[in-house]
């Protein structure tokens, strides 16, 4: 039913409608009414219905003296007579205080706390850093393999600075002859495992680090599934079979490769990534025989030395997180700490390469021990072992008193730590020049530190004509701990 | 041009400041000559606001007829309202300008840690674009309680 209905307007909408504070209109319903009332004076329009045709929220219409929308709202029917009253409500505030990006990770990277940012304020204000560079940090993922000489400042220095998530690869037990370099770890973790001591002092150092533990040697079989989840991997290893498997695991991976070594006073530091440069294959096609390259058990290392390598990667790791400065990728650092030089080598990607070349050969992970000619066959097995004599053997024949000789080849600061009674010491390097000294009618019994140089002299004596030949399995270190507690071990 | 006497501007500064940290609302009523608007006479409201009074106000319908009657009973109008804007400037927000209406004026009063920092007074623009400032007049000289309400930006 169609009623006359007069339209009370307030002060502020008058001036739109010819200054009437009233208008009469003919309407069945209230919003039937408005709609004619916008009809008529257009310039209210705006005020009381929003772009999408909506009355507004602040809007109130009241039928004679009640609120419409406690009766049917804009359907609300109308009679003769009726009043209809526009009744403002106010409403305003603050503008929404949106706390900043950083603060709530809603673009993406992870959110610092106060902590952090107190924690983390001199990178905060390094404008190459900053907030954002701060948070890719903890966004990232970077595994370490190896908790040792390298491992301890990388692991360190990465944790420090904020990178959200370590992987730690390392099955071995912290050893007193460790702490002269690797200085995650301390006297007190001497006995335990590595991962555990490293665990302890990185969570003192950064709580907010996840820390994860892999308590294993990385394998052909394990490495493709350790690295895969991780952005970067660091190599903190110290021998080849590891270094050709986390090259070819990084290429197969697409993942860069940050790579270390050291032996005695000199390191290498690179950055290998195959898809935009070189891999260590290029580099280095082929493993140096087993043997000739000494570990630094056998060979020594200053223990600063590791620290110098391992922070170079761990810049270059860090460098790569946020995307900054010139990376080592086509370059070979060399430091030597004697003449206190860094050397720089361009490195050239390989089109012959077997893994990131123009015509791969390797597809998957290899054996990687069998490729750098360390594991023997069973019958190579076999074949050392008819050379070889256990410790308590070589007191036995001491105590008959067998007529044979026994040559030390280690060098001379080595004998001065410690000696086999009985032994003639003849280091490896001046065998040659010495054979003279030697009886091939006389057996020889080869010794040194743990078995591997006297077993290099063993071959030489072998070649020479030597057939009367053993080798001390073990080296002095297995006869101080089989036969004589006293013989000082190093 | 709007004109506040010193008792008005003292009423509006005790009810924002016992507001805070939530935000505090009310009305001004005066008259209008020449576009000159005079107040006479300012009443605070309690914010009805469901949630969020720290950043919301909220005058109701059955509240805005209230301080109406009581302004006809005087010969006044409500000219306008004032609300604060706690630890916040005093410039109209995107919600201000989104709930306002025409002609009316909008005091906004800064509070900063339960004190009164500073005032704006702004009107909205015929297009809903925008606020426009309003010159805000003290009647008397600045007293200590005044200083506050400035009109300079």
């Amino acid at each position: 039913m169609i009623a006359n209905v007069r339209i009370h307007l307030p002060t502020p909408l008058r001036a739109y409608a010819e200054s009437q504070s009233s208008v009469e209109v003919r309407a069945a319903t209230v919003g039937e009414a408005l709609r004619l009332l916008v009809d008529r004076h257009d310039a209210l329009r705006r005020h009381l219905y929003d772009e999408g045709g909506r009355l507004r929220r602040f809007v109130n219409v009241y039928r004679n003296d009640e609120d419409v929308r406690h009766l049917q709202r804009e359907e609300t029917p109308l009679r003769d007579r009726d009043t209809l009253t526009i009744v403002p409500s106010i409403a305003g505030g603050a503008p929404e205080r949106k706390p900043p990006s950083w603060a709530t990770g809603e673009d993406g990277l992870p959110p610092l706390t106060q902590d952090e940012l107190l924690r983390y304020s001199r990178h905060l204000i390094l404008p190459e850093v900053g907030l954002e560079g701060q948070r890719k940090l903890k966004a990232a993922s970077v595994l370490v393999i190896g908790a040792g000489g390298l491992g301890s400042p990388l692991a360190l220095y990465l944790a420090a600075a904020g990178v959200g998530r370590l992987g730690l690869v390392d099955f071995d037990i912290v050893d007193a002859s460790n702490l002269q370099r690797q200085i995650l770890h301390g006297t007190s973790t001497v006995g335990k495992p590595k991962l555990e001591s490293a665990r302890a002092r990185l969570r003192d150092l950064n709580p907010g680090v996840q820390v994860d533990g892999y308590e294993t040697t990385l394998t052909g079989d394990n490495a493709l599934e350790l690295i895969r989840p991780y952005d970067v991997v660091v190599d903190g290893t110290d021998n080849f079979p590891t270094r050709y498997l986390v090259n070819d695991a990084c290429v197969l991976l697409g993942k860069p490769n940050v790579y270390g070594s050291i032996f005695r006073f000199e390191g290498q530091a690179s950055v290998f990534d195959a898809r935009i440069g070189p891999c260590y294959r290029c580099l280095y096609p082929d493993p140096p025989p087993p043997g000739l390259v000494p570990s630094c058990a056998e060979g020594g290392v200053l223990g600063v030395l590791p620290g110098v390598i391992g922070v170079i990667q761990a810049i270059e790791t860090l460098k790569r997180i946020l995307g900054i400065g010139d990376s080592l990728v086509g370059r070979l650092l060399i430091f030597d700490a004697l003449d206190m030089k860094f050397r720089e080598l361009q490195l050239k990607k390989d089109p012959e390469c077997p893994i990131c070349g123009d015509h791969p050969s390797i597809h998957e992970l290899i054996d990687y021990q069998q490729f750098c000619g360390i594991t023997p066959t069973g019958e190579a097995e076999a074949e050392l072992a008819r050379w070889e004599i256990g410790p308590r053997e070589l007191r036995d024949m001491q105590e008959r008193g067998e007529e044979f000789v026994l040559v030390d080849v280690r060098e001379p600061h080595e004998w001065e730590i410690a000696r086999i009674p009985g032994a003639k010491l003849i280091p490896l390097g001046s065998l040659p020049a010495r054979l003279p000294e030697l009886d091939t009618r006389t057996p020889i019994v080869l010794q040194c530190h743990h078995g591997h140089r006297s077993m290099r002299a063993l071959e030489f004596l072998h070649q020479a004509g030597y057939r009367k030949l053993k080798n001390l399995r073990g080296g002095i270190e297995a006869w101080s701990q089989l036969v004589d507690p006293s013989v000082p071990r190093y | 041009m709007l004109r506040l006497r010193a008792r008005h501007t003292e009423t509006v500064h005790t009810h924002l400041c016992r507001a805070y940290p939530e935000e505090g609302c009310g009305v001004l009523l005066g008259r209008e000559r020449d576009g000159r608007r005079e107040v006479e006479r300012v009443i605070g409201f309690d914010n009805v606001q469901g949630d969020e009074r720290q950043r919301r106000y909220l005058i109701a319908p059955e509240q805005f007829l209230a301080a109406e009657k009581q302004a006809r009973g005087s010969g006044l109008d409500v000219i306008g309202f004032f609300h604060s804007h706690p630890d916040h400037p005093s410039r109209p927000s995107a919600y201000d300008l989104e709930h306002a209406w025409p002609w009316y004026s909008y005091l906004i009063v800064s509070v900063e840690r339960g004190e009164v920092r500073d005032a704006h007074s702004w009107r909205l623009t015929d297009d809903r674009s925008r606020f426009e400032p309003e010159e805000i007049v003290l009647d008397s000289p600045a007293e200590p309680a005044d200083r506050a309400l400035r009109s300079e930006e």
